[in-house]
């Protein structure tokens, strides 16, 4: 099949947000009848470029190529969707209010008329027998009231499935996550039945032994650029880990820091049944490393409650603060001043008499600005006015400035400028040498070498934890990536 | 048993236990309410409630909420009172106008990305003064067809039950069984996926809109016919009350879930309650206060059910 033209042809496809290069000229190439695999860590760009081929985001530079039409500036969505692109997102795109078989009439508008329901519900059985046989969905049922499981099933059945509009490329991006083995393994083998019959498939997937059996060809992908292109039998899970990571990235920086002694009894233990069980020492950095989504935040906030006093498997000895990653809706108060922003988790420690020592809180907020460098004529200006790497310099003020002794951080560096992350990472090592402990949940490796120790996490659960020389990419990638039957 | 009692089926039986229950309780206290005669004078007044009821589930249903709705029902019942018995061209168009305005309300909405909450309130204003400006007091006559139809008499089953039955049916084969209608609620269930499916939002909520302006049309229309008059403040409290309706009948603020079957059972549970209120010979001072305690009777019921759902 090699001889046709490929089907999507994406040429130097660059596109930034912001500051941050998500995809720095990619090429990449589907031929008709084949799947291709699609493999990379957190922030390696996959999204971004199957956000490109759906049309959902326009590329700053770059072309794309379907069936030999080139893209222009009007594609979107339903442009994608007339040249036969359909796609399954991460995030569940079914309408919750409406049944299996309606939800089939929202993506194909040609099913109208007297009978819809019938035909409707026809296609969708047929096409959910034909992938998952045994399924036991019946197309009338609400999808609110379907597991995660079956909604996932229905909308891999909808995106197959075909009424009068062609169809000839589905992109599935991370499919599986939520499906059981039997499942999982019933789509692969529909995929290959699909390819066989001339249709394309990309997928993506954490499941590197899944990604091996489906594909033809694997591509992978790292910081924002394609560094493997190859056919899929000349691939092994070892050689898929290997060139997914930074080969040449100065691993020696790994374990800089680990040996710390651990003093006095752990601030924060998770329940001892855990094959890796959680414990956090006074003094410490610790990791939190894995594909992001698999139960790092849920982990921290769970870590946060038991600091408030919740009860559960989870011990927590001291008060613990949080550094929220995601600035707009989880950090900031927008219409406050820096200051205000920072000492919104001070005011008990900040009171006098019955109100408030605004004058004590100035101060402080002078030195926190030149320790932390925050860069503003006036710590009384709105906090908007700051750009978004000093504002989560604020974030982190507001969490130390606080007596906790455990400090949460939520993937803090989001969108920060590389100047601002080298100041925070002496803050936080001067921080754990005063005897806080922190925990820090990160998408980005290197950020992994400014810790003592890492715990990987994979479906929820901590799957390794690593330090010392153990502590390095290949590892935290291969236990993020592990397979069931590995 | 249990089979059929899952609480799913328990949560959409709900609205029309609720109302069995408050019939009997009435039939109850006042046997002579149970004939054709003591039905429709029990039930006349519930026509045009639910017909604003509906007005706002299409509202509801694409997340939003019209808090000008008891104001523009008033107007239109000026506007019918007034224009269209005078000069029944002028009417229509004045009647036509004000679905228009509704229409381009949900189109501002949506482009401006506004909240439905702050301009519908403020437009309640705009509404009650044009409606002053129409009837400035408390006066006009309900044109002589509209009045007729209000108080027709078929026989065997009493007009305003064959109205609620022909409402709730009408909307719901267009709403919840037609291809166009599942689109509609889709945008209220998830408006990005059903973006990416390539239909305007826009034409949506202009559509949601505007029915729900006919709706409030059809709501001023039936409450002149059953008043033969109108004044500027005749029906402000359809406002809550149209609100608590499609919430009664099972409706939800958020997430395109609504009902009309259950809107227009809501409705006429509200426009009983007052009824049975007055059949305890409770204090009119009190009928507001217990006609809450009732609401949220109802709407803690379901919270239970569901409540219960969530666990199995």
């Amino acid at each position: 099949m090699q001889s046709a033209a490929p089907l999507v042809k994406m040429s130097g496809v660059e596109k930034n947000f912001g500051a941050a290069r998500a995809l720095t000229g990619v090429d990449f190439e589907v031929n008709r009848g084949s799947c291709v695999g699609l493999v990379g860590h957190n922030g390696a760009g996959k999204s971004t470029l199957m956000n490109v081929l759906s049309g959902v985001i326009l590329p700053d530079e770059g072309e794309v190529q379907i069936g030999g039409v080139l893209l222009d500036n009007g594609y979107d969505p339903a442009g994608a969707a007339r040249h036969g692109v359909r796609s399954v997102f991460q995030e569940l795109s079914l309408c919750p209010n409406l049944t299996v078989a309606e939800n089939l009439r929202i993506s194909h508008p040609s099913i109208k008329g007297i009978g819809w329901r019938k035909a409707a519900r026809k296609v969708i059985l047929d096409e959910l027998d034909r992938i998952f046989p045994g399924h036991g969905i019946s197309p009338d049922t609400e999808v609110s009231s379907l597991s995660i499981a079956r909604r996932q099933m229905v909308e891999i059945a909808r995106a197959f499935s075909s009424v009068t509009s062609k169809i000839e490329l589905v992109i599935l991006d991370e499919p599986t996550s939520s499906l059981d083995q039997n499942s999982a393994a019933q789509l692969v083998d529909f995929v290959r039945q699909f390819v066989g019959k001339g249709g394309s498939v990309i997928l993506i997937s954490h499941l590197l032994g899944e990604i091996l059996d489906a594909s033809d060809k694997i591509v992978v992908m790292r910081d924002g650029r394609s560094v493997a292109v190859d056919e899929a039998r000349n691939f092994d899970r070892a050689r898929l880990v290997r060139d997914m990571g930074d080969v040449l990235a100065e691993n020696s920086e790994f374990g800089a820091r680990s040996g710390a002694k651990r003093e006095g009894p752990p601030v924060v233990t998770g329940p001892a049944e855990d094959e890796h069980q959680l414990v956090l020492y006074p003094g410490e950095i610790v990791g939190f490393a894995g594909l992001s989504g698999h139960g790092q935040t849920e982990m921290l906030v769970r870590i946060f409650e038991a600091a408030q006093g919740a009860r559960g498997p989870i011990v927590a000895t001291d008060r613990a603060a949080f550094v929220a990653g995601d600035r707009q809706t989880d950090g900031i108060f927008p219409l406050w001043s820096i200051t205000q922003n920072i000492f919104v988790s001070s005011l008990e420690r900040l009171k006098k008499g019955l109100s408030f020592d605004f004058e004590r809180a100035e101060r402080e907020a002078q030195d926190w600005q030149s320790r932390l460098s925050v860069r503003t004529p006036d710590m009384g200006n709105n906090i908007l006015s700051l750009s978004g790497g000093n504002q989560q310099k604020a974030l982190f003020a507001r969490a130390l400035g606080s007596d906790a002794g455990i400090v949460l951080m939520d993937d803090p560096m989001r969108g920060v400028d590389v100047g601002t992350k080298q100041e925070v990472y002496e803050i936080l090592a001067e921080e754990a040498a005063n005897g806080r402990a922190l925990i820090w949940y990160t998408t980005e490796t290197d950020e992994l070498k400014h810790c003592d120790r890492v715990y990987v996490f994979r479906e929820g659960k901590i799957v390794a934890e690593l330090s010392g020389d153990a502590l390095n990419e290949a590892n935290i990638l291969g236990a993020s990536f592990e397979k069931e039957d590995a | 048993m249990a089979r059929f009692l899952t609480p799913k089926a328990l949560r959409t039986l709900l609205p029309a236990l609720s109302l069995a229950a408050l019939l009997a309780a009435i039939f109850y206290l006042q046997p002579r309410t149970m004939s054709y005669f003591g039905l429709n004078l029990l039930l006349n007044l519930a026509v045009p409630i639910a017909l604003a009821t509906i007005a706002q589930m299409f509202i509801l249903c694409v997340n939003d909420l019209d808090l000008s709705l008891g104001a523009f029902v008033s107007l239109t019942a000026c506007i019918t009172a007034t224009w269209l018995n005078d000069t029944p061209l002028l009417g229509v168009l004045a009647l036509a106008a004000c679905v228009v305005a509704y229409g381009a309300l949900g189109a501002l909405i949506h482009l401006r990305n506004l909240p439905s909450i702050v301009v519908t309130l403020g437009m309640s204003f705009v509404w009650t003064g044009i409606a002053v400006l129409i009837l400035p007091t408390p006066g006009g006559s309900a044109p002589e067809w509209i009045r007729t139809l209000m108080t027709l008499k078929p026989s065997l089953v009493p007009f305003p039950i064959i109205a609620s039955v022909v409402i709730a049916l009408v909307v719901h084969i267009g709403l919840m069984r037609s291809a166009a209608g599942t689109v509609l609620r889709g945008a209220g269930g998830n408006p990005k996926s059903v973006e990416r499916a390539g239909w305007s939002l826009l034409r949506v909520k202009v559509t949601m809109f505007s029915l729900a302006g006919l709706f409030g049309v059809f709501s001023g229309m039936a409450l002149v016919g059953l008043t033969t008059s109108a004044d500027a403040n005749i029906a402000l409290r359809y406002t809550l009350l149209s609100i608590a309706g499609g919430i009664l009948g099972g409706g939800e603020f958020v997430g395109g879930r609504v009902s009309p079957v259950g809107a227009v059972i809501g409705a006429i549970t509200l426009a009983l309650a007052g009824s049975f209120l007055s059949f305890l010979r409770l204090n009119p001072d009190w009928q507001i206060g217990a006609q809450g305690a009732i609401l949220i009777l109802v709407l803690a019921l379901r919270l239970l059910v569901s409540s219960r759902e969530r666990r199995i």
